[in-house]
């Protein structure tokens, strides 16, 4: 029965279905969060997980990968930022409520006074940092770091892992050039990051947990957290082996897996499959029509989407804040796009120049 | 009291002669040394780089499956270097080869030949043998 079980999760298990199943879990807890978040739905969702694992933990393979060392803090953050997301979205859900009955909000009836951040904020971050500290050290004091001989530049190790905090990166690099996947996107993360109090400025919703005020906000950031950021941390931790091939959760690595990955670029397509012209010799001519796309990509649903349903939105920010937005949600789309892309058609670039290292 | 110092290997070397090439393998001898690849084919010889042109980790060859492949993202290239699967954007890169005076191979690893910029017809990154 078990076993049954767990050939059946091996063999639904791709970067596809994974990615889509997440998806779809994604969509429901941001379109039913009072529910999910309520004891009846949390609970057996908890028990579930915990479940997993302890079947999990009755397969040796499974065991030899999420309690490796350097695995552990992983298996540690699904249940911390799954319980903080819980946290801070059952909060808002009891505020929106009792907003709606025409109730004040937990936090107002706690106190009506505004604090400042310097010390009362920060003092509790302090804490929940010494906190944390504490289970490093006793982390790196109970389980040894996985050393092992001096590298050798002719020879990597197979699956070569960055470390666990880089992993999404190193999964994204499976779909994008190292300038897009190990630079542009961190910038663009970063800089994001950054400008999110400068496009949302809204004082209304503040001071308190909420999110029918704020849906489109908290999706967008749950999404760049949960879905582009974590799970393709997960995906890389747990379901990559040898030749970075993709394996299930209970199945063994096995370096001679064989996994038709051939790919192809957009010119390719247009040239040869679709126009049957062969490729042309310069590749301003070659790429044109990716270059194009790209263009188009961030310029259509900018300036479509300011005439029409964002028509508020671009009064209330301005030209330039409203451009700025668009143009970090379309970035951050275009992962997500690219990965189903290459999982459809096999596309390999949209642009792809390799005589100027450039490819898209 | 020397500082603590690991000495690359030069960059041209000589590899034995062409007879100890068998015909159709991925000849491994110089691959931990020097991490160059030599490939025999019917018509001669080429030296390939280990190095992915994808991010620069070091390629495995995979005989059962008669590909060189990357551990890091799963590029893929066939014997001949062209890239053909995962992220890969060109093929790996060759190693210029040439016969010594003493008839044995020589390798300089300081000029690289890359097949998108058409360098793989110059004479020089294919020794006919």
């Amino acid at each position: 029965m078990i076993e049954a079980v767990k050939q059946a999760i091996n063999s639904f298990s791709s970067p596809v279905t994974i990615f889509s199943a997440s998806l779809a879990m994604f969509a429901l807890f941001v379109l039913f969060p009072r529910q999910i978040t309520s004891p009846w739905c949390t609970v057996p969702i908890l028990l579930l997980v915990l479940a997993f694992f302890a079947v999990g933990l009755t397969d040796e393979h499974f065991v030899k990968i999420v309690t490796a060392p350097d695995n552990v803090p992983i298996v540690a953050m699904i249940f911390i930022a799954g319980y903080f997301t819980w946290y801070a979205m059952r909060k808002a859900c009891l505020n929106d409520a009792r907003l709606e009955r025409g109730e004040p909000t937990f936090e107002k009836t706690e106190t009506d006074e505004k604090v400042l951040v310097f010390p009362y904020l920060i003092y509790i971050e302090f804490v929940v940092a010494l906190v944390y500290a504490i289970g490093l050290v006793l982390w790196s004091i109970l389980l040894k770091a996985p050393l092992e001989e001096p590298a050798n530049p002719t020879v990597a190790p197979n699956p070569s892992k960055a470390p666990w905090y880089f992993l999404g990166l190193q999964e994204m690099l499976v779909y994008f050039d190292p300038w897009i996947a190990g630079v542009l996107f961190p910038t663009l993360i970063i800089i994001g990051l950054c400008a999110i109090p400068y496009i949302d400025r809204d004082p209304q919703p503040a001071g308190f947990y909420c999110y029918k005020q704020r849906r489109p906000m908290v999706i967008v950031f749950l999404f760049g957290y949960w879905i582009l950021w974590i799970l393709l941390i997960l995906v890389g931790t747990f379901l990559r082996g040898p030749n970075w091939n993709f394996f299930g959760p209970f199945e063994v690595w096995d370096v001679h897996k064989v996994v038709p990955l051939v790919n192809v670029n957009l010119s390719d397509f247009i040239f040869i499959k679709g126009l049957g012209w062969g490729l042309p010799k310069q590749w301003f001519l070659r790429e044109a029509p990716g270059i194009l796309l790209c263009l188009l990509y961030f310029m259509v649903p900018t300036t479509v989407a300011a005439k029409t349903w964002l028509k508020k939105l671009v009064e209330k920010l301005g030209p330039v804040r409203y451009s700025v937005l668009m143009i970090l949600l379309l970035s951050m789309l275009a992962l997500p796009i690219k990965m189903y892309l290459r999982w459809a058609f096999n596309l390999k670039y949209i642009v792809a120049i390799p005589e100027f290292f450039f490819n898209i | 009291m020397f500082p603590n110092v690991l000495f690359e290997p030069p960059t041209s070397f000589k590899a034995g002669f062409p007879s100890d090439y068998e015909i159709g393998t991925v000849d491994m001898r110089w691959k931990d040394k020097f991490g160059v690849f030599i490939i025999r084919s019917a018509e001669g010889l080429y030296a390939l780089s280990n190095v992915c042109t994808h991010l620069g980790c070091t390629v495995n060859w995979l005989g059962g499956e008669n590909k060189f492949k990357c551990p890091c993202h799963g590029s893929g290239y066939y014997k001949n270097g062209i890239n053909f699967e995962g992220p890969t954007p060109r093929p790996l890169e060759r190693f210029a080869v040439s016969l010594a005076e003493d008839g044995q191979i020589l390798i300089d690893k300081s000029k690289k030949y890359q097949q998108e910029k058409g360098q793989w017809n110059d004479p020089n990154s294919f020794l006919n043998v």
